[in-house]
């Protein structure tokens, strides 16, 4: 017999797509018996509740969490987000539920073996219910109580070598694509260098000292998997500088329908016969390729890599071997002065460990130049709008380049420097009068 | 329930403290195959929806098969899923970006097996325990937030529409018909931890009604100056109130500058705005994060309420369903919603998708609204 009845959820089990709440039931089941027989550290029932208040909004349509307290783990002021419901005399078991941020593994690549010691942990100290993953990346526990936060972290550290991610002010758990470790269009290694800025910055992920979050995220290539241009204050974004590699034999083959476009990307429907000229060349941005005696060309010089030709060619047209990535500052979701996408501030920059000079010509200048000048809640996109992209220029001492525009400016309303202008600003208005009559 | 310490001291919390260690190494979690091939694949190619090889330059192959996800997951799932890893892949998995399950193995007889065990398991109340689907041209996993499960401020749910929305383009998520990949997501509010603003259609959870205020508690339960401080339209201003026949220090909010976007609540626990009518969902169409054939563009708002109704939400699967229909019949091949609906015109796309347009649509906050009205003689009759 459940503890409450939840007519409206029972609906969200039926159809196709796998059913959260089937799963949520069946935590319920597995708590109640407890055929292992842990020794739960937070209520038993605790998943009863989270459905029996998760039904009750479904019945108000609004939420019943109230705002996070101040609870965390000594000395870290991010990675737990306190969370009470407002309802806990009816649910008990979830009247302290708090969230903890656990930072996942770069290209979230698993073994079962520490999965299974993740889901021991929290099966005996929260709720045993889990996001895989977070928006942001990170595994997140959620619902456990203030007390279990320490024993948590204990274990985290101790037992499994593993941290917490970030939250509140200060650098979020950065994250990647699969990279190179699954896929032949990365132009870096984005696991080796996410998990390096991670370490590296370990006291700016943890300890809050920033106006508002910080993202990174590395995307491998300009198919941008992980959306990095769409909400990572800095956003790394493969790309190369020499000639896209060309394999004429792959390139006939797929002109004689041997292979199948865009790696079979499309083979629910169909399309007809592959036409390269229409499927490709025509479709190409900059229109820097053509055939010629059956061979396809590209004037590289003109080719802005935005990656179609290789997506549906992938047996012929491989990146380039000089590899780097340009990186766009400033992306973020609306809030507050509306959505921005990141900014091209270095075209291109080697991708190499140990990364100097990604850290110290890039990151550390811009986080100096925010944490100076960042009012709070305000993320680096709106401090570029309010101080201008002049000034992440000034700051990080990146030389202007029309690769860093799409058009130059409409108004000649320029800012002039005093030192910019011969003679500067000082004058004599005297030596000015004898020439004026006033 | 008795208390079984981990081996803190909470009296020395410092002894034998460990912090500062981060993730652990990717590479511990590599499976051979990946570890023999990192950086040496030389392309891959979709065998069916939701299988997906991967040939190195060594000659080895990687099979990988997709499965669907709730990012809301229990433990006795994970260990289901641990359990296929095992018994399949050598002890390895990877989870993708968009909350799906990769099954991993390394040579092509591997597969059937695995599929067919994956596509056998289903819960108890009948839904897949782990589609196979989610690539190429078709629509992948939904990412999204956390909804009325476990957050202060969403106008929406989060879960249940994505399941109702899963449910209605599920023929789409195991199938590769339309003209390029699309990619739905869902933010529970407009603070959009999820960043749904650049996705081929968005699900975003909205409050329609100004902050209620509890004058009572308000000074007690706030700062003030930052609940002021957060409001990005500034309407929002210090006042005394009557209250009881006592002065108290409250807050004064203008409604007409009010965008709803729930920053003061978030400052200041006493100015509800959640409000079971006011709350719903925005659908925003034809955004995306690649750079291919066209730079990234936002999602822009095509429809701009509709209501909360719990527990299938079926105003927005069916204006999201209208939406993917209208675009697979009418979408050039490689062609993403947003290009689709840019070459048409988007007079075009509120006609092929049966959308009213209405004044809401047409951007009237700040500086950006400008640049999208209509600045030319072209445009469709």
């Amino acid at each position: 017999m459940a503890k409450h009845e939840t007519p409206l959820l029972d609906q969200l089990e039926s159809g196709p797509w796998p059913s959260f709440v089937s799963d949520l039931k069946q935590e319920i089941e597995s708590r109640a018996k407890n055929e292992k027989g842990v020794e739960f550290q937070i209520p038993q029932d605790v998943c009863e509740d989270l459905l029996g208040i998760l039904e009750l909004s479904y019945k108000h349509g609004r939420t019943h969490w109230k705002h996070g307290g101040i609870v965390g783990v000594f000395g870290y002021g991010g990675g737990v987000i306190g969370r009470y419901c407002d309802q806990p005399e009816m649910f008990p078991g979830v009247a302290h539920f708090h969230t903890m941020r656990v930072s996942q593994p770069a290209g979230k690549f698993y073994t079962t073996k520490y999965l299974k010691d993740i889901c021991d942990l929290w099966e005996m100290r929260g709720s045993g219910l889990t996001n895989m993953h977070g928006s942001t990346g990170d595994i997140i526990f959620l619902g456990t109580t203030t007390p279990q936060l320490e024993e948590i972290f204990w274990e985290l550290g101790h037992n499994l070598h593993q941290d917490l991610g970030g939250s509140g002010s200060n650098l979020r758990t950065p994250s990647d694509c699969v990279g190179q470790a699954r896929c032949e269009w990365a132009c870096y290694d984005t696991q080796a260098i996410c998990h390096d800025l991670t370490v590296e910055y370990q006291d700016e992920l943890h300890r809050p000292a920033f106006p508002y979050k910080f993202k990174f995220k590395f995307d491998g290539c300009p198919n941008c998997c992980v959306a990095s241009i769409a909400r990572a204050d800095l956003s790394f974004i493969g790309t190369w500088r020499d000639d896209i590699r060309i394999d004429q034999e792959a390139v006939a083959a797929y002109m004689g329908g041997e292979l199948p476009p865009n790696g079979g990307a499309h083979a629910g429907r169909d399309w007809g016969p592959f036409d390269i000229q229409k499927e490709v060349i025509d479709l190409c941005p900059t229109k820097c390729m053509w055939l010629e005696g059956g061979k396809l060309k590209i004037e590289n010089r003109e080719c802005t890599r935005c990656m179609h030709c290789i997506n549906v060619m992938p047996r012929a047209l491989r990146i380039g071997n000089d590899r780097g990535c340009s990186i766009f500052a400033g992306a973020k979701a609306p809030i507050l002065d509306g959505a921005q996408m990141g900014s091209l501030i270095v075209p291109f920059i080697k991708v190499e460990e140990p990364y100097d000079e990604i850290k110290e010509k890039v990151i550390e200048p811009i986080w100096d130049w925010w944490m100076e000048e960042g009012k709070n809640r305000e993320r680096l996109g709106e401090l570029m709008k309010r101080q201008g992209f002049q000034k992440l220029l000034e700051v990080t001492g990146f030389k202007p380049d029309p690769r860093m525009v799409q058009e130059p400016r409409h108004n000649p309303y320029i800012f002039w420097k005093e030192d910019e202008v011969e003679g500067g600003f000082k004058r004599d208005i005297n030596e000015f009068r004898k020439f004026h009559q006033r | 329930m008795a208390f079984v310490s981990s081996g803190y001291n909470p009296n020395k919390p410092m002894e034998n403290r460990i912090t500062d260690i981060g993730p652990r190494h990717f590479e511990e979690f590599y499976p051979p195959v990946i570890k023999n091939n990192k950086g040496k694949w030389l392309y891959h190619e979709i065998l069916e929806p939701g299988v997906l090889v991967h040939v190195s330059e060594t000659g080895d192959e990687l099979y990988t098969v997709r499965v669907g996800g709730c990012r809301f997951m229990s433990v006795t799932h994970i260990r289901e899923i641990c359990e296929i890893a095992d018994k399949y892949c050598g002890g390895y998995l990877r989870f993708t970006t968009r909350n799906n399950i990769e099954f991993l193995v390394d040579s092509k007889d591997k597969i059937e097996p695995l599929k067919k065990d994956l596509a056998s398991r289903k819960f108890d109340g009948g839904s897949f325990k782990f589609p196979i689907g989610g690539t190429g041209a078709g629509v992948t996993n939904i990412v999204h937030t956390q909804g009325w499960i476990h957050c202060h401020t969403p106008a929406t749910d989060a879960s249940g529409p994505v399941k109702a929305t899963m449910d209605v383009l599920f023929e789409d998520f195991q199938n590769m018909r339309l003209p390029a990949q699309l990619r739905v997501s869902l933010a529970c509010c407009l603070n959009m931890c999820g960043a749904v603003h650049c996705s081929d259609i968005a699900i975003l959870g909205y409050h329609r009604k100004p902050p209620m205020l509890d004058h009572e508690y308000l000074d007690k339960m706030c700062e003030i100056p930052l609940a002021i401080a957060a409001c990005p339209t500034a309407a929002i201003k210090p006042s005394k109130v009557e209250l009881a026949g006592a002065k108290v220090n409250s807050v004064a909010v203008n409604e007409e500058r009010c965008m709803f976007c729930g920053n003061c609540y978030t400052m200041c626990p006493a100015m509800p705005l959640a409000d079971d009518v006011g709350d719903g969902i925005v659908i925003m169409a034809g955004g995306k994060v690649s750079n291919r054939i066209s730079a990234p563009k936002f999602s822009k708002v095509v429809v701009a309420f509709l209501p909360n109704e719990a527990p299938r939400w079926p105003s927005t699967t069916a204006t999201i369903k209208k939406i993917v229909d209208a675009y697979s019949k009418g979408g050039n091949k490689y062609e993403r919603l947003g290009e689709w609906a840019e070459r048409i015109g988007w007079e075009r796309f509120f006609e092929k998708c049966e959308l009213e347009f209405t004044h809401h649509l047409i951007d009237d906050f700040r500086d950006p609204a400008y640049y999208t009205w209509r600045q030319t003689s072209q445009f469709k009759f």
